[in-house]
């Protein structure tokens, strides 16, 4: 568990630090230094096993019933990988403690931070490429978040969407090709993949893998053509620049080649692929260093071309250049997270990073000063410090591979030397020169702690850089014999080889790169200039923001053309789609009769034409007369639920006859906040051509669905039903459900889960008609009393519906309504008992109960009814999805799976036995979410019209119902 | 018996095809009630038709034949309770995009002619 400690903790800390307050910074950096110190002690403890030459596996099984499972796996490469993670990680939260102000929301920030040391140490420990790329992915995710942890500035946001666009997309070819690897080896396992090099290489898939490995290596680690969105990272705050873009993150992409290495390299593809990224990268980035303006932007650029050496080194690929790359990563991370560091002091204590402002500095910061020379000259290749031995590497690898053939390689190296110094001299030229006191701010040395991670990086370049074989050796050692196994070849960590052709080269590259900065300086104007020279005009930003108008441009283009925000064209193309589609993919039925039919019983279909007729009229009235559009439709329903009646479905038709009364008295009370459509009277009204066309279409579209629906239930019905799963139902449902009635066992037992959602979607949808309707504020023509309850020759216009009923012109039906009350409640319960075993059930029960306090409320009203009666229906559904799901859970009380029902026989006096199964609790779940859903949904449309009466302005012969509850 | 069905289902939904294709929001509600009842009677025939045979067994010795099939009742009725909560939901959203629009067109708007 040691291996997934080290991904989890982070994780963990930074889930707790999200939760501390808004001013906790110490605590949040305490939590953070903790975790990265752990994580440091761990990485240690692990040290003797992974020295052995053991690559240490962890496997958590996590679908094993797929093969899917989470493989750590730790060897000498990913070791070394850690502990840059780990210990850079440390010394930057520890910096960031003095760097982030007290106004800054650190708990966000620290968060960020510990989630993408999470994911980082995920993508070097992985074993499995699939969940490489999703650690991968992670990474590039907490890198948007904290490039745009300031996200008020919108080149931070800018930058953010620039890198996540470039990564996360590289990301998406990475698992492209990753898949592609898997395809070819058989496996997603990094020890699989990595033995089957040889098989990879001759694989005819082999390029296309490549490429897209590439692309994700590339986008991530910043390489030309890609390279541009590494500077716009720079808007995030300077702890985040120097941990994640320069010290790991972008690390991952050549951290992912030298992973591949064994599987992937060795062809002339690999070579030019990489190489010639790497080369381009190189050189593009050490000159556009050299004349930039901004602190961060110089160390931005020279970071993209120290990662164009590292990737040069890759694609080079002879065992002494992955020796050579390995090792300049460490160095590279160690100066350049130092030198970020420093840029954020003086950023923090003068309050400009502008190379065109700052001079003098050493005068009053002589130790950050030295600090900074000490690392810009490691940046440069200066002898003794840890950047001159890969360095030296470097020249020698593009010597010995470019040899006289390709001379080139050796040139573009020394130029890029050239240009390194010069850029570091230019990084440095800040300290010197006369003390300037027109900073922003007065600066002086930074408080003794947010200096310390430079001083121990400093003081590592310089140990690396003297005694590099018994400092870096034994860690540089493990990672290359890691990652080249029996290929390791020899090599010599010393300062100093003699008088050979990288030093001459080296040399060259000193003194060049100083004349170079000099006469650029004197003669090119370098402290104003606004343009890098030439290369300016291939901005590589420039054509991300194009693509991503032209991208943009061309999907509103798209969604103009093909798309629709109207209704009515959806549903057609809907429609058509459904009479197209089906006839398409299974072609015209064949046979015909097969089974024996029914004889059309005359009843029945005296029943259907009254439905037809219904429905038919109800589609034709809808328009100008919706009150009897309802009606109508209700007919159709009720013949609905007699023919469920008549086909041998009892359940169904109660069902279908309560719902189609809730539904209407629910409609009823819509209609009233619908605009008034009254039927045009003038005759010879002539119908505009184009509306007569629209309706034939539609017409057409509805006669042949209703054809094509009527031909499919027909080609179905005289078919002999297949073999079904309903035998084990109906052989079951009273020997092991304990009931009769299948459907209802069918309902509260076999599918009870499925009836556990459903009344969970009831009660939402309540909840929701709810919210909906508290906002609601009705239209202004539909919120005064309606014109005929304002007819003053009526008495009842002048009564609350309360009054109406219990001594006006509803007298006779108040008293037998109310009388009604308690019967239909018996009734309900009743139902509700006999369920299990006779038509009835929860549902049924439910909705007849709910009719009957309906009922009440459509007779005297709101006020009266809510006067008298409590009903709560919030409660009512509380109470019935806790009902449900605590039977359901009692299962696991007696070792059985969720909602497993359990049926008691108990002996009453008088009543004999009786079946009591837990079923029938769950059924009363049902039964009150049913209650509570109705009564919620109504109520909620019933109280509109009182707050409509309520509005201001609306005088009139409402004021008796003002004076009722406020609802 | 099984025409009469089938011409009921066909009737029924090719009514609601028309409604749903027409502009106004209740004529649409409508339109997915008489929908709905096609769709419920549909999924239903899908037991076949069985007229005096309701899936109600009072002894353990059961002769699966002579059954209705239960499963598609238990599925209509599951689709029955919440075709009633999508019409209250669909209901609600009718009347407050009304209020909220002043229009009961279903784009919210009325067509510019």
């Amino acid at each position: 568990m040691l291996l997934a400690s080290l991904i989890l903790v982070p994780f963990a800390g930074s889930l707790l630090a999200a939760l501390m307050p808004e001013n906790a910074r110490n605590r949040e950096a305490w939590l953070a230094l903790a975790i990265a110190a752990t994580g440091l002690l761990v990485t240690g403890l692990l040290y003797p096993e992974v020295a052995a030459g053991k690559a240490l596996r962890e496997e958590i099984a996590w679908l094993p019933s797929h093969g899917l499972q989470l493989v750590l796996r730790m060897d000498g490469l990913a070791w070394v990988f850690t502990l840059l993670i780990l210990l850079i990680g440390l010394l930057v939260v520890l910096y960031a403690r003095y760097y982030m102000s007290p106004k800054d929301p650190v708990p966000r920030f620290f968060s960020f931070l510990l989630a993408f040391m999470g994911s980082m140490l995920g993508v070097v420990l992985s074993g499995n490429l699939v969940q490489l790329v999703v650690f991968w992915e992670l990474t590039s995710l907490t890198s948007f978040l904290l490039i745009a942890y300031w996200h008020h500035r919108s080149d931070a946001r800018r930058g953010a969407r620039m890198a996540f666009t470039v990564t996360a997309t590289g990301g998406l070819c990475l698992l492209a090709g990753v898949l592609v690897l898997g395809h070819i080896v058989g496996s997603y396992d990094l020890d699989e993949v990595l033995a089957a090099g040889p098989l990879i290489r001759s694989h005819e898939l082999y390029r296309v893998a490549l490429v897209l490995v590439a692309l994700g290596a590339l986008t991530k680690s910043a390489q030309f053509p890609f390279h541009f969105w590494l500077p716009h990272a720079m808007a995030a705050p300077t702890p985040v620049s120097s941990y994640l873009h320069s010290a790991t993150m972008v690390k991952a992409g050549v951290f992912l080649l030298v992973r591949l290495w064994p599987a992937l390299a060795g062809t002339a593809e690999w070579n030019w692929i990489i190489g010639g990224a790497g080369v381009c990268t190189l050189l593009i980035g050490a000159f556009i260093a050299i004349f930039q303006h901004d602190l961060k932007g110089l160390l931005a650029y020279s970071t993209i071309s120290h990662l164009g050496l590292i990737t040069v080194l890759i694609g080079i690929g002879t065992p002494l250049a992955i020796v050579a790359a390995i090792f300049h990563i460490l160095n590279h991370a160690t100066f350049k997270a130092s030198l970020f560091m420093t840029t954020g002091i003086i950023d923090h204590e003068t309050g400009t990073r502008d190379l065109r402002v700052l001079r003098g500095l050493r005068h009053q910061l002589p130790v950050t000063a030295v600090l900074a020379i000490v690392s810009s000259a490691a940046m440069a290749g200066v002898p003794l410090l840890n950047g001159f031995l890969s360095k030296e590497m470097f020249f020698a690898e593009t010597a010995l591979v470019g040899g006289d053939e390709h001379w080139w390689m050796s040139v573009a190296a020394v130029a890029m030397g050239m240009f390194s110094v010069a850029y570091s001299l230019r990084f440095i030229s800040i300290f010197f020169g006369t003390r300037a006191t027109d900073f922003p701010r007065e600066p002086h040395e930074p408080p003794r702690w947010m200096r310390f991670p430079v001083e121990l990086l400093v003081v590592l370049c310089l140990i690396v850089g003297i005694v590099p074989g018994v400092s870096i050796g034994p860690i540089l050692h493990l990672a290359v014999t890691a990652t080249l196994g029996p290929n390791t070849p020899e090599y010599d960590l010393t300062p100093w080889h003699g008088f050979n052709l990288p030093l001459l080269l080296s040399a060259i590259a000193f003194s060049g790169g100083v004349m170079l900065y000099v006469v650029l300086r004197r003669y090119f104007n370098l402290r104003e200039r606004e343009q890098v020279p030439v290369i300016y005009r291939f901005s590589g930003a420039q054509a991300y923001e194009t693509s991503m108008m032209v991208l943009t441009r061309s999907a509103q283009w798209l969604l103009q053309r093909i798309g629709t925000a109207r209704l009515q064209p959806q549903l057609l193309m809907m429609m058509l789609a459904m009479l197209a589609v089906p006839p398409l993919l299974v072609g015209m039925p064949r046979a015909w009769t097969e089974i024996p039919l029914h004889e059309p019983d005359p009843l029945f279909a005296a029943i259907w034409v009254i439905g037809c007729a219904c429905a038919v009229a109800g589609a034709w009235m809808a328009k100008y007369h919706r009150l009897a559009a309802l009606i109508l439709v209700g007919g159709t329903g009720i013949v609905t639920a007699a023919t469920f009646l008549w086909l041998s479905a009892p359940d169904l038709a109660l069902t279908q006859l309560m719902v189609e009364t809730v539904t209407t008295v629910l409609i009823l009370l819509g209609l009233r906040w619908l605009p008034p459509r009254i039927e045009p009277k003038e005759l010879h009204l002539t119908i505009p051509r184009s509306v007569w066309m629209r309706r034939s279409r539609d017409m057409l579209v509805a006669v042949a669905g209703g054809l094509g629906m009527a031909l499919l239930t027909y080609a179905v019905l005289v078919h002999p039903a297949p073999e079904t799963i309903a035998d084990f139902f109906l052989l079951r449902a009273l020997s092991e459900g304990g009931g009769s009635n299948v459907v209802n066992v069918l309902l509260v037992d076999f599918r009870s889960f499925d009836t556990l959602g459903e009344v969970t979607v009831l009660s939402i949808v309540a909840l929701t008609v709810y919210a909906l309707l508290r906002r609601f504020r009705p239209a202004a023509d539909s919120a005064s009393v309606p014109a005929q309850q304002k007819n003053a020759a009526d008495p009842a216009s002048r009564q609350t519906p309360a009054e109406q009923a219990s001594g006006g012109y509803l007298l006779v039906a108040g008293i037998y309504l109310r009388m009604l009350l308690p019967f239909i409640g018996v009734i309900a319960a009743y139902f509700f008992m006999r369920g299990h075993n006779l038509p009835g059930g929860g549902f049924v029960a439910g909705l007849i109960f709910a009719v009957a306090i309906l009922v009440q409320y459509m007779l005297a009203g709101t006020v009266w009814v809510e006067n008298h009666i409590q009903l709560r229906p919030h409660r009512w559904l509380a109470f019935g999805l806790l009902l449900a799901c605590s039977t359901g859970l009692g299962a696991w009380a007696f070792g059985h799976p969720f909602l497993t029902t359990y049926t008691a026989h108990v002996d009453w006096p008088l009543l004999g036995e009786l079946h009591l199964p837990t079923a029938f609790v769950f059924d009363l779940g049902v039964f009150a979410v049913v209650v509570g859903t109705t009564m919620l949904m109504l109520v909620a449309l019933a109280h509109q019209s009182l707050r409509a009466r309520r509005l201001p302005g609306d005088g009139g012969s409402d004021a008796g119902l003002t004076d009722g509850r406020n609802v | 018996m099984e025409i009469v069905f089938a011409i009921a289902v066909g009737v029924t939904f090719g009514s609601g095809i028309w409604l749903i294709l027409r502009p106004r929001t209740f004529q649409l509600i409508t339109g997915l009630l008489l929908m709905s009842y096609g769709v419920n009677l549909f999924i239903f025939g899908m037991g076949r038709l069985w007229v005096d045979r309701p899936p109600i067994t009072p002894h353990t010795t059961v002769d699966p034949a002579q059954f209705a099939d239960p499963l598609p009742q238990g599925l209509v009725l599951t689709a029955i309770v919440i075709g009633f909560a999508t019409t209250a939901l669909y209901l609600v959203m009718m009347i407050g995009a009304r209020g909220l629009t002043g229009s009961d067109h279903v784009d919210g708007e009325e067509p510019r002619e």
